[in-house]
């Protein structure tokens, strides 16, 4: 399965998912994510919720890969800076074939290749071993140089967040970029405005975050990334663009996205679901199904 | 306290016209960061990492070079001037040149990344320990001023980096003694698989360890000299004093032992068990290093669950404390890591 559009060369032969199955991609990472999360009764559900459209565009439009080979050296690299995100990026693996389904039923149990901070070191189709917030954007910056000089045609996304941008390494890695001129490098910020103390505007504020890239020398997009046509666009133009910048997508998200009575908790950073709710859960997201 | 905001220094006009001293008493400056440890009269190599790195890299088109704005300070720009291409200024940015190396390891490209130690042990620590000896990446982190070996202050004074990074799983700790075992580590670490951290001397570097016919191994420990009181165990620099100590105490009819361990992780406990288990002598483990979990602690661990008790057992080590500025010869009799200091202080403990 490669689908992608701009890169010739690697082309996939299938055209690329209209962005109605995109939508279907989405609903099923997210139940991928929710079935995870009744394992363990709790967990980063809701940053699942409402990064799964992101996930979808980045595995079913824009990223090269081989499901049946997750190291195939000509694949677009994924780095996952947010290690406790993992939830999300596991059911997008499983959507994309490189994880067998029915592991997710270890999700977070002893001996699981599915931890709940994400490890390079066993689980398959994934690149770094992240969650000390503050190392992907610089590891991505270190990925790129090596590609570059493999003169390879691949990309490295990396998926970060807004509570993460307090990190000076991250501003590090940023600027680095930009001298480097990593035109290979697309940087995914999930702006859901929820850190582990409060909303991440008043916990330390990050705005304004496109005039901060944009000053640190990034091709930088704005999108609501909760809303798909928006997510195609902008990861085609990410990966069109010939500017030689790093580019960055800076998602709008919404917490929890796709499970109403789960929105609208007020603090859903760390999520707990009783036992009895996970099925509703379920019974929602399918009733909210676009297909 | 040796000196105080409140109180000027009382030996404030002593100094000679201009501070320049006098013939008895010679002034003695700050040892910058580019000083170099060789005594006046001591043979020496320069640049014996970066020489060696450049030599290596023509047959290893995988090796590149990374500094944080220190490529002069840690002998890379011989590298950079040998390989401009395969060579990456990332900047006074310590978290990312970490980083950025344990990316291109995942690449398959062999990162040789410098700084000074204190800014690789104290700030980028945790990027060392989860983007690269988690991964067990094929990085080499190579460090200047490692120790005691500026005068500059606590600020670039690397007293506890060994402590540190002991305490990582999966990395190799490497602190080499002279310019000839720097030449002979280069390609040792290459060959290893795996991250590694070495500290390093630069500049016109001393050469000692040719005259006793030595070669470096990875992981082993080598006896230079033999002796039946006193068996020195070191490693750096400070195997370079335990010689001369040595030739020192001889001269006054102790027969010292010099043990150079420049592999400090993994150990090379079989080497150090069989040499301290030898009956009579009384052990010194001498450190470029503060006392606390360094080599001395190391090999005092491996003695007591092996059931090894020598004789007595003591360190020359630096002390748990921040040090003071000033020359670097000064320094290193304060702290008792002189040649002078340490055959003193072995002599009061026989």
């Amino acid at each position: 399965m490669t689908t992608s559009t701009g890169d010739a060369g690697r082309q996939a032969s299938k055209p690329p998912l209209s962005n109605l199955s995109l939508a279907d991609r989405a609903y099923h990472i997210r139940r991928h994510a929710l079935r995870m999360g009744e394992v363990q009764g709790q967990g980063y559900i809701a940053q699942a919720l409402g990064i799964a459209d992101v996930l979808a565009v980045s595995y079913f439009h824009a990223m090269n890969y081989r499901p049946e080979d997750p190291e195939w050296e000509e694949r677009d690299r994924f780095l996952l800076s947010i290690g406790h995100y993992a939830i999300a990026l596991y059911a997008a693996l499983i959507e994309a074939g490189i994880i067998p389904e029915d592991e997710l039923e270890s999700y977070g149990s002893d001996d699981s290749r599915l931890p709940m901070s994400g490890m390079a070191a066993y689980t398959p189709g994934m690149e770094i071993t992240g969650g000390s917030l503050g190392h992907g954007l610089g590891l991505a910056v270190g990925f790129c140089l090596g590609l570059k000089r493999k003169q390879s045609k691949s990309f490295v996304y990396c998926l970060f967040s807004d509570g993460e941008l307090g990190e000076g390494s991250v501003w590090e890695a940023a600027w680095s970029a930009s001298h480097w001129k990593l035109d290979n490098l697309i940087g995914i910020v999930d702006v859901n405005n929820q850190q582990a103390d409060g909303p991440a505007s008043e916990v330390t504020g990050f705005e304004p975050l496109a005039a901060r890239f944009e000053a640190f020398g990034w091709h930088v997009q704005r999108v609501d990334g909760n809303d798909i046509d928006a997510l195609v666009e902008a990861f085609d133009a990410a990966r069109n663009s010939t500017e030689p910048k790093p580019r960055i997508v800076i998602c709008d998200t919404k917490m929890a996205k796709g499970v109403p009575f789960l929105e609208e908790r007020e603090r859903n950073h760390f999520l707990r679901v009783e036992p009895q709710e996970w099925q509703k859960a379920l019974e929602l997201l399918d009733a909210g199904r676009i297909s | 306290m040796r000196r105080s905001k409140y109180t000027r220094p009382a030996w404030l006009g002593e100094q000679g016209e201009g501070g320049q001293g006098t013939a008895d008493k010679p002034r003695l400056t700050t040892s910058a960061m580019i000083a170099s440890l060789a005594g006046a009269d001591q043979r020496t190599n320069p640049a014996p990492f970066g020489n060696a790195l450049a030599k290596l890299a023509e047959t290893r088109p995988e090796i590149v070079g990374l500094t944080a704005d220190l490529a002069k300070y840690t002998d890379l720009h011989v590298f950079a001037k040998a390989h401009p291409d395969r060579f990456y200024q990332m900047g006074m940015a310590e978290q990312l040149l970490i980083s950025a190396a344990a990316g291109m390891a995942r690449e398959g490209f062999m990162p040789f990344a410098t700084t000074y130690a204190v800014f690789a042990a104290r700030r980028a620590y945790d990027f060392i320990c989860m983007a690269i000896a988690e991964e067990n990446l094929n990085v080499k982190i190579v460090c200047a001023l490692p120790g005691l070996t500026t005068g500059y202050g606590p600020s670039h004074q690397a007293t506890e980096d060994i402590a540190i990074f002991r305490g990582m799983p999966n990395i190799t700790i490497v602190d080499p003694c002279d310019a000839h075992e720097i030449e002979q580590v280069v390609p040792a670490i290459a060959a290893h698989q795996g991250p590694v951290y070495m500290r390093l001397l630069r500049g016109n570097v001393p050469l000692v360890l040719d005259e006793y016919g030595y070669t470096f191994e990875l992981g082993k420990a080598k006896m230079l000299r033999d002796g039946n009181d006193v068996l020195i165990i070191s490693s750096g620099l400070m195997t370079m004093r335990a010689l001369e100590a040595a030739k020192a105490l001889g001269d006054d009819n102790v027969d010292v032992a010099v043990l150079h361990v420049p592999t400090i992780k993994p150990l090379d406990e079989a080497t150090i068990l069989k040499e301290a288990s030898r009956t009579g002598r009384m052990v010194v483990v001498a450190e470029n290093h503060t006392i606390v979990g360094g080599l001395g602690e190391a090999v005092a661990g491996l003695l007591m669950r092996s059931g090894v008790f020598p004789t007595a057992f003591r360190q020359v080590a630096l002390p748990d404390e921040f040090l003071d500025a000033g020359a670097l010869p000064t320094l290193h009799d304060r702290y008792g890591i002189s040649t002078k200091a340490m055959t003193d202080s072995i002599k009061g403990w026989l």
